[in-house]
């Protein structure tokens, strides 16, 4: 038979998703619901001197109106869940509703609740807000000066943390070395902007003391669990239900005050409140990415070997510490400091920093594009300076392929890689001499033609568990299934993550499918509810297939372990004497005696003979957890041509080679890489978050921030190579972030490339027309 | 983003339409793709809404003994795929594939986004160089405003408060003219960083004619006099160099977060020199 893994098959969400008939939280519609609405300081920074809801009270149809007062004693703030530990870590408590100060445009002060959506929004304009403002601060780095206002009361300097990692003897190293690069770069600050907005729905069974609420969640368990904190409801009193999910790229991990809110509102009311955020709303409150100023810098020896790798880095984390922010510019960051290299000194220092903006969070490939971006800018910066190809200068720092498992400076152990074999074949792809030929003859022409590589590595798949609780992750990182077999032999398998546009509904399948030798219309995949689904992390950091994957797999093992007992003893062989082929056991040597495993599924749910001391029933459970992270890699190359003239960047060809070891679903993964890559993109030629210097956010509809359009991308290439992992056993690697996290440098690269003859070295992203127009302008001396 | 209440009729005549514009706490609305952002952010909270999008007398395009007539509240969609205009000016359909997406061209009429007068939005500049004449109409009669005399400041133009605007009248083009519109978008909206509508005509390899429209660029949009010293001239690369320069000259250009001033006007003298140029080559 067949198998299915490794086969690019449509997938079956699709047809749900596309026709409109996928069931998303704002679908759903509960008897008797109220609307929540929430009132958000339009100040950056302010007191809250009082907040008057009398008028808002009176509007026809408003049923309550609640401010921080009437909240702080009967919930609890919004919990930080990634305690990173030996950094000094200060995470003040984060109100659900404001009642001292707000510290970002959007911190909510009050919540309106009414009959219809537009009565709670009528509501809001008619709460009165005397705000005292204060001085806000934007930038991160400035935030910890001496001139800056401050946050929190306990929070000095409004530093959160101060985080260092290090490995060899950085400083002996730099002092030592023969050649030195240095470049301050910025990571601007990103708007994550899922297609679906964040929405909840709470309903609350008062008889029952139970509460079920609907939310747009990567991981519904964590946000279990946060709730239960918040609302001081136990856990097992609390349902969550994440239906269909339009996109979250991170947003949709962190807990948050709103969605609390909602659940707060319908156990004080007693009945069923929703809220829906709008764009506007959304820009606003949920999570922004990035954030870093960093100062970098890398030494090496005048023939390409790279010998030591230092950064100072203001990571700015927003007015709140975010559920897992603490975590994403260190432990995913710093410990990546080597990339695909072997770089044997390494010091880094990041600053986690509060400032009057929007919380910042995990946001697709959280920690990994800022420490890849670093790297690849350094090692161009280097290859330049010592008049060296930054394809040899990558090729000879690159860790060979005979020595993983290998362990990088930072101390973390990479699985397994063929850096160099990814490298050949996507220079193949481009024929980068040729290339070269190319861009020195429409430089005689007068002609910005410009080639950027990447060589990365990343770390995904988080896991495991023993590593989390080291490094203060407020949970575990194993991840589970259920595998049950109707009497019927169809399947449903519930799983501890929340696919939201990765397609487990399929990849998960196809394994199952072949485990059993059945059609995969025979199995459903459910995840998504708490209620369902055995206890797991969720979706995110690449993980579900690599350790989401194997809990299936192990799962499905247990089932099949146990139809095999049944098939022997119906059978009337020993299991040693059956083997597995084409969907069924069979006794060596007598192909007529057999049992499908439709027979087997029969039989097992009826009972009627089961062996000796096996119960009935045909199900299992699996809790998988790693043994590692899981560390894919890949080169990405790209070819632009700068318009001198305007600055525009045409990108010529982009060529993604990437290994994620062997690929259930190559459609997905290709997939994957092409929405990755338009991220990555959208980060490197045009999104920007803007803050003015009085914290109000400039970019706060979709007509000022720029996310990527269709008509603007180019055609993506992709290859892959296979190298297994040695972690989980179905070799698997994630896929998620790679494109994010590899694009970013390439397309700057490319660019820098270019525009090298004009003595250009760096360029702040986004490569915008304008910002690349002013970079030359300045090159060539003009004004600016 | 729930606009406040207000109360939603259709008007069953231009009369209808007209009392409508002349009365206060009312906003006329046609495709909706100016209001109804306006009205959801609460920016605009009218008492009364009063739809005219589907009044035959704003709606068509059809010849007349001057030019082209184009009611108001004719979508972008019907300017598309309108072959009278393709024929008498190209430059409409031109600009017109460059606006919105297909939704907002489904919806979005010209006479709105007239009225409107964003000062980065692209028809202006085209009705500036055509020389177009607008019809402004109230309850107490009607008259006719050049295109050149209509935008007065952002989101600012001549018509009175109890004004409609409902008819363009784009004016034959001089014989043997080309046209170009050449716009620099800015990413996130769409609308022109800069844009530039140009009219050329040229007779024995020297100009007869030349208008320019610039959009983005300034507070309004504007129509560039100097242009027209181009006439007599040769159009080559090195004069339409200083046109584009002349074009912009003593502009006080605007400054976002997404471009510089100087930029800006460096962008708009490429893009007048493009467009200059494309115009040009269609010409004769």
């Amino acid at each position: 038979m067949a198998t299915l893994f490794g086969s690019g098959i449509k997938r079956r969400e699709d047809p749900r998703l596309l026709t409109g008939r996928g069931t998303y939280t704002d679908d759903v519609k509960l008897p008797g619901m109220l609307y929540a609405a929430f009132v958000r300081s339009p100040f950056a920074h302010a007191r809250v001197r009082s907040v008057e809801t009398k008028r808002a009270k009176k509007v026809a149809g408003v049923v309550a109106v609640y401010t921080g007062q009437d909240t702080k004693d009967r919930v609890n703030p919004v919990p930080c869940a990634w305690n990173v530990p030996n950094c000094d870590l200060r995470t003040p408590p984060h109100p659900l509703l404001a009642y001292e100060k707000v510290r970002y445009v959007g911190d909510a002060v009050a919540m309106v609740v009414a009959e219809s959506r537009a009565a709670a929004r009528d509501g809001v304009d008619l709460v009165d807000v005397d705000y005292e403002p204060l001085d806000a601060v934007v930038n991160p780095e400035k935030a910890t000066g001496k001139e800056a206002p401050q946050l929190h009361a306990d929070v000095p300097g409004n530093v959160a943390f101060t985080w260092k990692v290090s490995g060899g003897d950085p400083a002996k190293t730099f002092a030592e070395a023969a050649v030195k690069v240095e470049l301050r770069l910025l990571q601007p600050r990103l708007q994550p902007t899922a297609l679906e907005p964040r929405a909840a729905v709470a309903t609350w069974n008062d008889a029952m003391g139970q509460l079920t609420l609907w939310v747009t969640s990567q991981n519904p368990h964590i946000h279990r669990f946060l709730c239960s904190v918040m609302l001081k409801v136990p856990e097992h009193k609390i349902r969550v239900v994440a239906p269909d999910v339009g996109g979250g790229f991170g947003s949709k991990i962190p807990g948050y005050a709103d969605e609390a809110l909602v659940c707060f509102a319908a156990m004080d009311l007693k009945r069923p409140v929703k809220w829906t955020e709008d764009r506007s709303e959304n820009y606003k409150v949920t999570i922004h990415g990035r954030d870093h100023v960093e100062y970098v810098e890398l030494c090496g020896t005048k023939d390409g070997t790279i010998t030591g790798l230092r950064t100072r880095v203001y990571a700015g984390l927003g007015a709140y510490a975010s559920t897992a922010a603490p975590g994403i510019p260190t432990i995913l960051h710093g410990l990546m400091y080597s990339g695909p290299y072997t770089i044997p000194n390494i010091e880094g220092t990041v600053y986690g920093v509060y400032t009057t903006t929007t919380p910042v969070d995990a946001y697709r490939g959280a920690g990994r594009p800022e420490a890849t971006y670093l790297i690849e800018r350094l090692v161009e910066v280097y290859a330049r300076k010592i008049k060296m190809d930054p394809v040899v200068v990558r090729r000879k720092n690159l860790i060979p392929k005979d020595k993983f498992p290998y362990t990088v400076a930072t101390g973390i152990t990479y699985d397994s890689g063929d850096y160099q074999g990814a490298l050949d074949k996507a220079l193949g792809m481009l024929d980068y001499k040729a290339f070269r030929a190319e861009q020195a003859k429409a430089r005689k022409q007068g002609r910005y033609l410009g080639v950027g590589v990447t060589t990365y590595c990343e770390i995904c798949g988080l896991g495991p568990s023993q590593v989390a609780g080291a490094v203060g992750f407020g949970g575990g990182l194993y991840d589970s299934a259920v595998v049950r077999v109707y009497p019927t032999g169809v399947v449903r398998v519930y799983i501890g993550g929340k696919p939201h546009g990765q397609g487990e509904e399929t990849t998960f399948a196809q394994i199952v499918a072949d485990e059993f030798g059945i059609p995969i219309e025979n199995i459903e995949i459910v995840a998504g509810d708490t209620e369902a689904t055995p206890q797991g992390w969720g979706t995110y950091g690449s993980r579900t297939t690599a350790v989401g994957g194997p809990a299936v797999k192990l799962a499905a093992d247990r089932v099949k372990e146990k139809a095999k007992k049944l098939a022997a003893h119906l059978l009337e062989a020993s299991e040693a004497d059956l083997e597995w082929k084409d969907g069924k056991f069979v006794v060596r040597g007598s192909p007529d005696q057999a049992k499908t495993f439709g027979d087997l599924a029969l039989m097992a749910n009826v009972a009627w003979n089961m062996p000796p001391g096996v119960e009935p029933g045909l199900e299992a459970s699996a809790f998988y957890d790693p043994s590692n992270f899981v560390f894919p890699f890949g080169t990405h190359i790209c070819t632009v041509e700068v318009d001198v003239e305007t600055g525009r960047v045409k990108i010529l060809r982009y060529i993604a080679v990437d290994d994620c070891g062997p690929q259930i679903n190559p459609m997905l993964v290709e997939g994957q890489v092409h929405g990755g890559v338009v991220q990555g993109l959208g980060e490197a030629l045009q999104e920007i978050a803007v803050y003015d210097e009085d914290g109000q956010l400039l970019t706060g509809t979709m007509m000022d921030y720029a996310v990527p359009r269709a008509s603007q991308m180019p055609k993506i290439e992709t290859a892959s190579t296979v190298t297994p992992s040695p972690v989980n056993p179905l070799g698997v690697k994630g896929i998620g972030e790679t494109g994010t996290i590899a694009s970013v440098p390439t397309v700057v690269n490319a660019v820098c490339d270019a525009l090298a003859p004009l003595g250009i070295t760096h360029i702040d992203k986004p490569l915008t027309p304008a910002t690349v127009w002013a970079a030359i302008q300045q090159a060539k001396g003009g004004a600016r | 983003m729930i606009p406040a209440a207000f109360e939603y009729t259709r008007a069953r005549s231009l009369a209808d339409a007209l009392k409508a514009a002349g009365t206060r706490g009312t906003k006329v609305i046609a495709g909706g793709q100016s209001l109804v952002p306006l009205l959801r952010f609460r920016l605009a909270q009218p008492s009364v809404v009063v739809d005219i999008g589907h009044l035959p007398q704003l709606q068509g395009i059809k010849r007349a003994k001057q030019g082209t007539v184009i009611g108001a509240a004719t979508t972008y969609r019907d300017l598309l795929d309108s072959k009278l205009l393709h024929n008498t000016h190209p430059i409409i359909a031109e600009t017109t594939a460059g606006i919105g997406d297909r939704q907002v061209r489904n919806r979005g009429t010209i006479g709105g986004g007239l009225a409107h007068a964003d000062p980065a939005s692209d028809m202006p500049a085209v009705v500036l160089a055509l020389d177009a004449v607008l019809t402004l109409q109230s309850r107490r009669g009607k008259r006719s405003v050049p295109a050149r005399k209509f935008f007065k400041g952002p989101f600012a133009t001549a018509m009175k408060k109890d004004e409609l605007l409902t008819e363009i009248l784009l004016p034959f083009l001089p014989q043997g003219a080309g046209t170009a519109y050449e716009s620099f978008e800015q990413a996130a909206s769409g609308y022109a960083l800069v844009g530039v509508a140009a009219v050329v005509a040229v007779s024995g390899g020297a100009v007869t004619h030349a208008a320019v429209g610039i959009t983005g660029l300034a507070d309004t949009p504007f129509f560039a006099a100097s242009a027209a010293k181009l006439i007599g001239r040769t159009p080559n690369k090195e004069i339409l160099r200083a046109a584009a320069a002349a074009a912009v000259e003593g502009v006080s250009a605007n400054e976002d977060i997404h471009a510089s001033a100087e930029y800006r006007l460096h962008l708009a003298r490429v893009a007048v020199r493009k467009a200059l140029t494309t115009a040009a080559g269609r010409a004769g």
